[in-house]
């Protein structure tokens, strides 16, 4: 699977077209050198035997028919290997001198240049060869067939054109090498980047992509992406900004405005005008939670996870919610299942875990209709502490489940129950300071009412020899739920 | 009663002053860290509201400060910085309850009116609640009313036993959340107003004067009615 990815990424399939490039390159070249150095030798075969020819010519011009017959025996007589092939014969192609002993079957009507093979239907005796050979008439009705035996350079081409498929071969071989290597140390790279861009899009805003500090190409662009982030991030930080301004200086003007209706409220005899000021009162009690909220998410998110964390046992804080919220789930007939494991513990900021859980819980509630199924679990997974919360609701479409978390982001579908679109902005911000990451999924996937199933996953927290050691005060609970903000009136049983 | 008020913002400080004033508080008001200090070393209060912020004085050092002299006079913290942190650290400074600002006038004076009744009843050893007919035993961890045992959950008892404490006193919301259950965050439903429905269910149904009322606009309150 992996080799199969390989094969589909751009850089190989680059690497694969200059292979082509390459391949077709090297063939040319080779055919070239083939062209080149095999007609070199064919000619030089041909001009052996021109001059041959011319030789003979002289002979037969000086001293007839019969000293040509002479010096052809003579040569015969000097070459036993029978290089040079000779054969003189009456135009009825009888044989009058030469070292093969009949014309070669298939030229017989032919003049000038021919390819035969030297066996038994020409009388050869040794074994088969290839000849190339000049032949035509003489004066008075004699044939001369005058050739060299080219088997050797046969041979030669033969080699020539096996070690050009070799090379063909290899070239290939080596170019698939090379463009997969190539390509991979590519690919790599790029895997980086692409890793990097997808956990800064899952929120990990302040990651940079790695540079390699060689400045080639990928430096530059990782560079170039590393400032568009900053330049996000900065354009991000203004908005944020801005919004938080606005919801700080008009928080106080409110808050005078609320109090002077309270002041109103107190003083007036009047039913109806108490009524419509205690209407005013919480409608202003409303904005200002909404202001709160804002600028609650604005510190954590400013925060980080520097604050004061200290163990927090999960599973029992999230029984703390259930039992706070079962209550409200059975007066709307809900089905409220938990399964809690109550040992898993993170380390945390109680409260704001508090606030997490029941925003879930209360969501889950709300938006889940009488008689549906609500779901609460805590378990282990390896290193991870799961909080999950599932309803039976209408659930959020995937094309939404991106943006539920944003400010004010309220899903089509349920713009007309009570909320602020707060909510999860918050739940996010605080898993983002306990290192958790958020899924949204369908409870019920296929079904008319999918329901909605968040998934948060926080690194648990356990106790090692060594901590245990330097704070006595564990285990966990207690000092998570240390009396520090327990007010001293508080019943404790 | 008298109450102390160190403010700097004069809407605020106004604003305290003229409710507590209806309230039949006795006020005096501070604008600043050094003149607080010498009217808290100077005069006897039943409590101190003292905001976190003050001009050339932090409110957490005048706590410590009084609390340093013996004195233990309930102190009711203000602040903008609503973080945990912040509250933790306003606690532990010797403040005995923290508010957020903003924060409604009825809020404010449900949690003075808890720390005032607690400092006066200067022990809580007492092991038996009564109000009206309703009767709470802490050591046997049994309710009955009018002679009638009622059976209640362990949060339950938690809950009625916080409301009859502060019996005759308006309990918000937030202070049930803080105090029963010990978890300070903002609900976006009222899901107290689920379990006081229940309690109520429970100690005022089959009674004839009901004793569990619904403040509007602030809390509940636990009392007998006329």
């Amino acid at each position: 699977m992996k080799l199969l990815s390989q094969l589909r990424t751009s850089s190989f399939q680059l690497a694969l077209l200059y292979m082509v490039v390459f391949a077709t390159s090297v063939f040319l070249l080779l055919a070239f050198i083939y062209w080149r150095t095999a007609g070199f030798m064919t000619a030089q075969t041909d001009e052996t035997i021109e001059a041959e020819i011319a030789g003979l010519a002289e002979q037969y011009r000086g001293s007839g028919i019969n000293g040509l017959i002479s010096i052809i025996r003579e040569r015969v007589a000097r070459d036993p290997n029978a290089k040079s092939i000779y054969l003189l014969t009456t135009d009825d192609f009888l044989k009058l001198a030469g070292n093969i002993q009949t014309w070669p079957e298939e030229s017989r009507s032919e003049s000038g240049w021919i390819n035969f093979t030297l066996d038994e239907s020409v009388g050869w005796t040794g074994p088969e060869r290839l000849a190339r050979a000049r032949i035509f008439e003489v004066q008075g009705g004699l044939r001369l067939l005058v050739g060299r035996d080219v088997d050797e350079l046969t041979n030669l081409k033969r080699l020539i054109e096996g070690a050009i498929n070799w090379g063909m071969g290899i070239t290939l071989g080596l170019a698939l090498l090379g463009g997969f290597l190539m390509s991979r140390s590519t690919t790599r790279r790029i895997e980086v980047i692409n890793n990097t861009s997808r956990r800064i899009m899952n929120g990990h805003l302040s990651l940079r992509i790695p540079t390699r500090g060689t400045d080639d190409d990928f430096d530059q662009l990782a560079e170039n992406l590393n400032q568009m982030l900053d330049r996000i991030v900065y354009l991000m930080e203004g908005i944020r900004h801005v919004s938080d301004s606005i919801a700080h200086d008009l928080r106080t003007p409110l808050t005078r405005l609320r109090n002077q209706l309270e002041n109103t409220l107190m003083s007036v005899d009047n039913d109806e005008a108490r009524e419509q000021a205690a209407r005013a009162v919480s409608e202003a009690d409303q904005l200002l939670a909404t202001f709160n909220a804002l600028l609650r998410i604005a510190r954590l998110e400013t925060r980080g996870n520097t604050a004061d964390m200290k163990p927090v046992l999960l599973g029992e804080l999230v029984t703390d919610a259930c039992e706070l919220y079962e209550a409200v789930a059975e007066d709307k007939d809900q089905r409220f299942e938990q399964s809690v494991d109550s040992t898993v513990s993170i380390e945390g900021d109680r409260d704001l875990l508090f606030q997490m859980v029941s925003n879930l819980i209360d969501n889950a509630i709300k938006y889940t209709p009488e008689h549906g199924l609500i779901t609460v679990e805590v378990r282990k997974e390896g290193d991870q502490a799961v909080f999950e919360v599932g309803d039976s609701g209408i659930g959020i479409p995937d094309s939404e489940k991106d943006q539920v978390f944003q400010r004010f982001y309220r899903v089509a579908k349920s713009r007309s129950m009570p909320g602020n679109g707060l909510g999860l902005s918050l739940v996010s911000a605080v898993a983002e300071i306990h290192q958790g990451s958020i899924r949204l999924s369908d409870h019920f996937e296929g079904a008319e009412s999918p329901g909605l199933k968040v998934t948060i996953s926080m690194p648990a927290y356990t106790v090692s020899p060594k901590r245990l050691k330097d704070t006595q005060t564990l285990p966990a609970a207690e000092s998570a739920a240390d009396a520090s903000h327990q007010l001293p009136d508080a019943p404790r049983n | 009663m008298k109450a102390l008020v160190i403010e700097d913002d004069q809407d605020v400080a106004n604003y305290l002053v003229k409710g507590l004033k209806e309230s039949d508080f006795v006020v005096d008001h501070a604008a600043d860290g050094k003149e607080g200090m010498i009217m808290a070393a100077s005069e006897d209060y039943d409590i101190m509201i003292v905001d976190r912020m003050l001009p050339g004085m932090d409110g957490l050092a005048i706590v410590k400060t009084v609390r340093a002299t013996g004195n233990q006079v309930p102190v009711l913290i203000l602040s903008a910085l609503g973080d945990v942190d912040d509250r933790v650290e306003g606690l532990r400074g010797g403040g005995d309850d923290y508010l957020t600002k903003p924060f409604s006038f009825t809020e404010l004076l449900a949690r003075i009116e808890s720390l005032v009744r607690r400092n006066r009843q200067s022990s809580e050893t007492e092991t038996v609640l009564h109000v009206a007919d309703l009767e709470m035993d802490l050591l046997a961890r049994t309710v009955r009313r009018a002679g009638h045992n009622i059976d209640v959950q362990p949060r339950e008892f938690r809950l009625l036993e916080y409301l009859m404490r502060n019996a005759g006193q308006v309990v918000t919301r937030t202070m049930l959340l803080e105090k029963v259950w010990d978890y300070h965050f903002d609900p976006q439903t009222n899901v107290i107003d689920v379990h006081i429905s229940r309690l109520r269910a429970k100690i005022d149904k089959e009674f004839e004067t009901p004793l569990l009322q619904t403040i509007r606009g602030a809390g509940y309150m636990l009392r007998e009615t006329a």
